[in-house]
C-alpha cells in the first residue's frame, strides 16, 4: 500500500508543479487537465485506501518514509498513520477538491492567471493530505504551515486588489499567532516525551497525566492542560475560533473556489482535525477540554449573530463557517470527537456546495455580491437555486439532511456532558440553531425570492452557470442530502473509529447517546420531537416573516437598535482593536526602540560618544605624551583596564 | 584526493587567482578578468567538495590536518584541520563565492578586476579562519579579510559608504583588540598558540571570566549581537550586492563560529556562570530588532536588521546547554539547540544572500531601495516575484524551506532550557512574518505604482540562475536537512562534553 500513499501525495504535487512552472508552455487547457488528473487519481487511490481500511478493517499502517533528520535521540521523519480518521479525511479533502478543480474550470475560465490558480490549489490539495496522512508531529506542523502558505497565496490571488493583499497578510499574521502556541505545544511534546512520533506519544501520556510543571516559577500546571492548551490555540488559529478568527471573513477576497475548499471544507477544519487526533491527550486534560468548549461555544454563537447582518453572499456564508466550526469545537470540548469530525466531513460537503452556489450566482450576476441587489433568481438559475437550498437545508439540520444528524448529535452531546462550561455550550448550540436557520434563510429569500433588485442590465444576461459548473454543485448536494443517514450508525454509536479517537469513560457523552439510540428512523423521529428542530423551524419562519411579508421590519429594527447593529457592524471591535492595539502598537514601539534605542542611544550615545570620548582623551592625553600613539587603540585599552578593575572589583 | 593539502589549497587557491585575476585586469579586458574569476570561484569550489565526502562522520577529532612551524620561537605554528561545525562553513564560504562573482558579472563596470580579486581574496581568507587551528594564523586571517571588505563597501558603495566603512573598521577593530590580548594572555598559560591546547589548558575563574568578556565583546561585535550591531545596517545599506551577500552569509558567521571554536570549549566554567548574559543579549536581539526592522522604509536595512534576529537564534541555541545541564545534570537536550544555530547559521548564508541578492536584483533596475518606490512588481517581473516570495517565506521559516529547521530545533532546545526562551524566541515566528509580508506586499504585490515599475524588465539568465541555484538548495536544505546534521553529529556532542567539564 505504501506506494498507493505515495502516489495520492504525489498526483496533486506534481499536477501543480506542471501547471506552476509549465504553465505556459502546457497551456491553459493543460494546466487544467493535469491537475484534474492528478487530483482524479488521488481521490480514486484514497477510495481504495477508504476501501480497505474501513471495509476490509486492514490494519493500521503507521511507518516512515524518510528521517527528516536525528538531533539529540529525537527522531524527526516523515511518514504516514493511515486509520479511520486519516482515510475518512483524505476521501473528505480529495472529493471536495476534485470538485473545486473541476468546478474552477468554468468560474475562472476569463481569469489571466489560470495556471496559476491550478497550480496552488493542487499544491493545497498536496499539503492538506501531507497534514492528515502524517503520523508525527513535525509533519504535521508541515503541512499545517504549508497549507497557510497556500492560503496566503490563494487569498492574495488578484494581487492588484489592495483589500486582498492585506487581507492575505492579515490571514499569515493571525495564523501565525496560533502557530507560535503550536510549535511551543510541540516543543514541550518534544521535552517530555522525547518524541515527536504520535504513536509513542500517546502511549506514554498517561504515565505523564499527574505531572505538573512550574511555567510560572510558584505555580503548579499540569502538563498536560499546558500541551493541550498550547496545541489548541494553534487550532484556534487555523479553526478561525474567537479571538484568532479575524482572518477568515476576509479570506473572502480571494476567488469562491477557494473559500469553499480551502475556508470552509478543508483547511480550516484542520484544527477540528488536530484536536480529535489528540484526543489521547485531550482526555487527560478536563481543563483543557473545557476550554476548548468555551471557546467553541462562543464562536459558535457570537459569530452567528454577526450572519445576520452581512449583506455580502460570501461573507453570510464565511460567518456561518465560522458559527460551524464553532460546533465542531465544542463537539471536540465535550469529548464527542466522532461528532465533531462528523460534524467537519458533513459542513464540508454542505458548506462547500454553498460556496460554490454562491460563487455560481456571483458570475451569473456579473460579480455582484451584495445580495439586496439580487432577488427573484430562482426563476434564472434553478440549478443553483435547487442545489442551494439543500444546502441550506443540510446547514440549518432539516431532519433527514446530513447536517442534521451531526449537528443534533453535538447539541445532544453538549447536554450531557458535565464538565465545567457545558451549560453555557448548552445553551450557545442552541440558540445558535435559531440564527443559523435565520441568517440562512434570510440570504436565501433575498437571493431567490421576493422582488427583484437586479440591475437591467445584469438581467439582460442572467442565466444559469455551465454544466462545469452546475454538476460539481449536485455532486456535492448528493452527500449533503444522504451521507448523515448513512454514516450516523456506525460513526456516532459504533465502532468505525476503532481505536482511533479515545474517549474516557467518564467524558463518553456519545456513548451514553448510543444506548438510546434504536437506528436512523427513530433519531430522525427524536429530532423532530426536540427543542433544535422547532427552532430551526421558527428561524426559517422568522426570516420568511421580516424578508418576503414585511420587508420594512428590519429596517426598524435596525434604527431601534442602532447601538448593537453597529457592534455587529464591526463586528464586536475585534479588528479595530488588533489594527490600532497589535498592529499600530507593535509600529510604534518598532520606531521607538530604534530612533530611542539604536540611534540616539547605541549610535549617539555610545558609538559617536566613544569616538568624542577618545578625541577628547586623546586630546588631553597628547599634552602629557609624545602623541605618537593612535587614539582609538589608547581608548581601547584605557577601556580594557576599567573593565578589568571592574570585574576584578566584583570578585 | 586526500594526499593533497586540500585546506592549504582552499586558502590559497582563490588568493592566487584573485593575484591573476588583477594581472589579468591590467590588459583592461573586462572579460577575461570575469571569466578568470568565475573559472577560479568554481575551481576552488569542486576543490573544497572532497573535504565534504572524504568527510569521516565518526570522530570529532580534526581533519584534514596540515601542520608546518611557522614562527618556532613564540610556538606558532602553521596548523590547518577541520570539524564538522568548520567544514560546511567552508562549503558555504566557496559556494557563496561563485554567485556572487556571477552577481557582480554586468553590474559592476568600473575597477572589474580589483572588485573581483578583493572577493577572491576574500574567500581565501576567510577559509582560513574556519581552518585555522593556530591562535595567531586565526588572528591574521581574521584581521586580514577585513580590508578586502573595507575596500569593497569604501571603492563600490553608497553615497554614505566612508561612514559606513570607518563605522565597520571602528567596530570591529575594537573588538579584535580583545581578542587580541586574550590570545596572548592564554599562550602564556599554554605555552602555544594551538587553540587545541588552549582548550585543554585549565584556567582560573577570574582569569575565565576576563578572558570570556574579551572573547565575548570581540565575537559579539562580528554576530552581530545587541547592542553592538549598528554598524551592520550601515554596512549593509552602503555596502555594493556582491558585499553584501558575503557580510550576511559569511562574515557574521565568523563571529558565531568564534563562539564554538573559543568561547564554550576555552572557558567553559565562565560561559556557564555568564551564559545569562548572552541569551538575554540573544533574545533581546530576536524581539528588539524585530521591531525595529518592521518599521525600516530600506530594504537592505530591513533584511540586514532581519539578519541580527535571526542571528539571535544561533547565539541563543549555542548557551542553552548550561541551564539544561544545571537543571537535569545531563546535556541531553542541548543538542537540538547548538546542532540547530549550526543549520540555521548555513541556511541564513542561503536566504539572507539571496534576499540581498534579490534586493540587488531590483536596485540594478531601479537604483532604489526604497520600499515607498516599489509596488506592484509582480506584474512586470512574475517570475522573480515568485523567488522572492520563496525567499522571504524562507526567511520567515516556513517549513519545507530551510529558514524552518533551524529555528525549529533551537525553539526546541530552548523550550528544555527554560519555556519563557523559547517563548520569546517564538514571537520570531509572528514579528519575522509580519516585517517579511509587510515588505512583501508594499514591494511585489498591488497596482504597478509607477512608471518606472512598469517598464521593469523579469529575470535575464545570469539572474535565474543565480537565485534558482539558492532556491534549490534552500529547498534541499529544508525537505532533507539529515546529512547536514549528520556532519555535526560528533562535533557537537564533543563540544558539549567540553562545555559542561569544568577546567578550574
Amino acid at each position: 500500500m505504501e506506494n498507493v500513499y505515495l502516489g495520492i501525495i504525489l498526483a496533486p504535487l506534481i499536477g501543480s508543479i506542471v501547471a506552476g512552472l509549465f504553465g505556459k508552455q502546457v497551456g491553459r487547457a493543460g494546466a487544467h487537465w493535469v491537475t484534474n488528473i492528478g487530483v482524479a487519481v488521488s481521490f480514486i487511490l484514497s477510495a481504495v485506501v477508504f476501501n480497505d481500511v474501513v471495509f476490509n478493517d486492514a490494519a493500521t499502517y503507521n511507518a516512515s518514509l524518510y528521517t527528516w533528520l536525528v538531533s539529540d535521540g529525537i527522531r524527526f521523519e516523515i511518514g504516514f498513520l493511515i486509520d479511520e480518521l486519516t482515510a475518512t479525511m483524505m476521501m473528505v479533502v480529495t472529493f471536495v477538491s476534485l470538485m473545486v478543480h473541476i468546478y474552477t474550470i468554468g468560474y475562472m475560465h476569463d481569469d489571466p492567471g489560470y495556471q496559476r490558480f491550478f497550480s496552488y490549489i493542487s499544491l493545497f490539495t498536496f499539503s492538506m493530505l501531507m497534514l492528515v496522512m502524517s503520523n508525527n508531529f513535525m509533519q504535521l506542523f508541515f503541512g499545517w504551515e504549508a497549507v497557510g502558505l497556500v492560503s496566503y497565496l490563494l487569498i492574495g490571488f488578484w494581487h492588484k486588489k489592495e483589500t486582498a493583499i492585506f487581507a492575505n497578510m492579515k490571514a499569515f499574521l493571525v495564523n501565525r499567532v496560533g502557530d507560535f502556541g503550536f510549535l511551543l505545544g510541540i516543543a514541550a511534546i518534544a521535552m517530555y516525551f522525547n518524541s515527536l512520533d504520535y504513536a509513542d506519544v500517546f502511549k506514554a501520556a498517561p504515565l505523564l497525566a499527574d505531572l505538573n510543571i512550574q511555567v510560572i516559577p510558584g505555580l503548579d500546571w499540569s502538563l498536560m492542560t499546558v500541551i493541550c492548551i498550547l496545541l489548541f490555540i494553534g487550532a484556534m488559529g487555523k479553526s478561525a475560533q474567537v479571538p484568532l478568527h479575524v482572518w477568515l471573513p476576509d479570506s473572502m477576497e480571494g476567488p469562491t473556489p477557494i473559500s469553499a475548499l480551502i475556508h470552509a471544507a478543508t483547511m480550516v477544519t484542520a484544527g477540528i482535525f488536530m484536536v480529535a487526533r489528540m484526543s489521547p491527550l485531550f482526555e487527560l486534560s478536563t481543563t483543557a477540554l473545557s476550554f476548548v468548549l468555551v471557546i467553541g461555544a462562543i464562536t459558535a454563537l457570537f459569530m452567528g449573530f454577526l450572519g445576520l447582518i452581512q449583506n455580502d453572499i460570501k461573507r453570510v456564508v464565511a460567518y456561518s463557517t465560522l458559527s460551524q466550526l464553532g460546533y465542531m469545537t465544542v463537539a471536540l470540548g465535550a469529548s464527542a470527537y466522532a461528532a465533531g469530525i462528523f460534524h467537519l466531513m458533513t459542513h464540508a460537503f454542505f458548506k462547500a456546495l454553498l460556496f460554490l452556489a454562491a460563487g455560481s450566482v456571483i458570475v451569473a450576476m456579473h460579480h455582484e455580491q451584495d445580495i439586496r441587489k439580487m432577488g427573484g433568481l430562482k426563476k434564472y438559475m434553478p440549478i443553483t437555486y435547487w442545489c442551494m437550498l439543500i444546502g441550506s437545508l443540510a446547514l440549518i439540520g432539516t431532519p433527514g439532511f446530513s447536517g442534521f444528524f451531526s449537528k443534533d448529535a453535538i447539541i445532544e452531546a453538549v447536554h450531557a456532558s458535565e464538565i465545567p462550561g457545558s451549560t453555557f455550550a448548552y445553551i450557545s448550540v442552541l440558540l445558535g440553531v435559531f440564527i443559523t436557520a435565520l441568517y440562512s434563510f434570510r440570504m436565501f429569500f433575498l437571493v431567490f425570492h421576493g422582488k427583484e433588485n437586479i440591475d437591467p442590465h445584469t438581467k439582460k444576461h442572467l442565466h444559469e452557470s455551465p454544466k462545469v459548473v452546475t454538476i460539481p454543485l449536485i455532486l456535492l448536494a448528493i452527500p449533503s442530502v444522504v451521507i448523515g443517514a448513512i454514516a450516523v450508525g456506525p460513526w456516532l454509536f459504533g465502532d468505525y473509529f476503532g481505536d482511533t479517537i479515545t474517549v474516557f469513560k467518564e467524558h463518553d457523552v456519545l456513548g451514553q447517546l448510543g444506548e438510546h439510540y434504536t437506528g436512523v428512523m427513530g433519531f430522525v423521529i427524536h429530532g423532530m420531537m426536540a427543542l433544535p428542530f422547532w427552532l430551526a423551524l421558527a428561524g426559517v419562519g422568522t426570516a420568511y416573516f421580516l424578508y418576503m411579508k414585511r420587508p420594512d421590519i428590519p429596517g426598524q429594527i435596525k434604527a431601534k437598535f442602532e447601538g448593537v447593529y453597529r457592534l455587529l457592524d464591526n463586528a464586536y471591535g475585534f479588528d479595530s482593536f488588533n489594527q490600532s492595539f497589535f498592529a499600530g502598537g507593535s509600529r510604534k514601539l518598532g520606531k521607538i526602540l530604534w530612533q530611542i534605542g539604536d540611534v540616539k542611544g547605541i549610535d549617539g550615545i555610545m558609538v559617536n560618544g566613544s569616538v568624542k570620548l577618545v578625541g577628547w582623551v586623546a586630546g588631553a592625553v597628547r599634552q602629557m605624551q609624545t602623541g605618537y600613539l593612535y587614539h582609538y587603540a589608547f581608548a581601547m585599552i584605557i577601556g580594557l583596564l576599567v573593565l578589568v578593575s571592574w570585574v576584578l572589583a566584583r570578585a | 584526493m586526500s594526499d593533497l593539502p586540500l585546506l592549504s589549497l582552499v586558502i590559497w587557491l582563490p588568493i592566487i587567482g584573485g593575484l591573476v585575476v588583477l594581472a589579468a585586469g591590467a590588459s583592461g579586458n573586462n572579460g577575461v578578468v570575469r571569466w578568470t574569476a568565475l573559472l577560479s570561484s568554481i575551481v576552488v569550489f569542486l576543490v573544497s567538495l572532497p573535504l565534504w565526502t572524504g568527510f569521516s562522520l565518526t570522530t570529532h577529532e580534526m581533519q584534514f590536518v596540515e601542520q608546518a612551524a611557522w614562527i618556532p620561537a613564540f610556538n606558532i605554528t602553521y596548523h590547518l584541520g577541520v570539524d564538522g561545525i568548520s567544514m560546511p562553513l567552508i562549503l558555504l564560504t566557496t559556494f557563496t563565492t561563485i554567485l556572487v562573482v556571477i552577481a557582480g558579472w554586468q553590474v559592476i563596470q568600473n575597477r572589474v578586476a580589483q572588485y573581483m580579486a578583493c572577493f577572491l581574496i576574500m574567500e581565501g581568507m576567510m577559509n582560513g579562519v574556519f581552518a585555522s587551528l593556530d591562535g595567531i594564523l586565526f588572528y591574521v586571517f581574521w584581521e586580514a579579510m577585513l580590508i578586502p571588505m573595507f575596500l569593497v563597501i569604501g571603492i563600490w558603495g553608497g553615497k554614505n559608504r566612508v561612514y559606513a566603512t570607518i563605522k565597520f573598521f571602528l567596530y570591529t577593530f575594537f573588538g579584535s583588540v580583545f581578542l587580541l590580548v586574550a590570545l596572548i594572555y592564554l599562550y602564556f598559560q599554554a605555552g602555544t598558540f594551538s587553540i587545541l591546547d588552549f582548550q585543554a589548558v585549565p584556567i582560573s575563574m577570574n582569569a575565565q571570566i576576563l578572558i570570556f568578556l574579551a572573547f565575548l565583546i570581540a565575537f559579539a561585535v562580528k554576530v552581530p549581537m545587541w547592542p553592538v550591531h549598528t554598524w551592520l545596517p550601515d554596512a549593509h545599506v552602503q555596502a555594493p550586492t556582491g558585499g553584501s551577500v558575503i557580510l550576511a552569509a559569511i562574515m557574521l558567521k565568523l563571529g558565531a563560529y568564534g563562539f564554538l571554536r573559543f568561547m564554550i570549549p576555552i572557558v567553559p566554567d565562565a560561559s556557564a556562570e555568564l551564559d545569562w548574559l548572552i541569551i538575554t543579549m540573544s533574545l533581546i536581539a530576536v524581539v528588539y530588532i524585530a521591531l525595529i526592522a518592521l518599521v525600516q522604509e530600506d530594504m537592505k536595512k530591513l533584511v540586514a536588521y532581519s539578519s541580527i534576529s535571526h542571528m539571535g537564534f544561533v547565539t541563543l541555541g549555542f548557551f542553552i546547554v548550561f541551564d539544561i545541564y544545571t537543571q537535569t545534570g545531563s546535556v541531553s537536550g542541548a543538542a537540538l539547540g547548538m546542532e540547530g544555530a549550526m543549520v540555521q547559521m548555513i541556511s541564513h548564508g542561503f536566504v539572507s544572500g539571496a534576499m540581498f541578492l534579490c534586493i540587488g536584483v531590483m536596485y540594478d533596475r531601479m537604483h532604489s531601495r526604497n520600499i515607498s518606490d516599489y509596488g506592484g512588481v509582480v506584474n512586470t517581473m512574475p517570475w522573480f516575484a515568485a523567488l522572492f516570495v520563496f525567499f522571504a517565506m524562507a526567511n520567515v521559516g516556513l517549513p519545507g524551506t530551510s529558514g524552518f529547521v533551524g529555528e525549529f530545533m533551537v525553539i526546541l532546545g530552548a523550550f528544555q532550557a527554560n519555556f519563557w526562551y523559547a517563548f520569546l524566541a517564538g514571537t520570531t515566528l509572528i514579528l519575522g512574518a509580519a516585517y517579511t509580508l509587510w515588505m512583501v506586499k508594499r514591494v511585489i504585490f498591488g497596482e504597478v505604482k509607477n512608471d518606472k515599475v512598469a517598464a521593469l524588465k523579469d529575470l535575464n539568465g545570469r539572474e535565474t540562475f543565480m537565485l534558482g541555484t539558492l532556491a534549490f538548495f534552500v529547498l534541499l536544505l529544508g525537505v532533507y536537512p539529515a546529512p547536514l546534521l549528520e556532519v555535526m553529529h560528533s562535533t557537537v556532542d564533543n563540544l558539549l562534553q567540553q562545555a559542561v567539564t569544568s577546567k578550574l
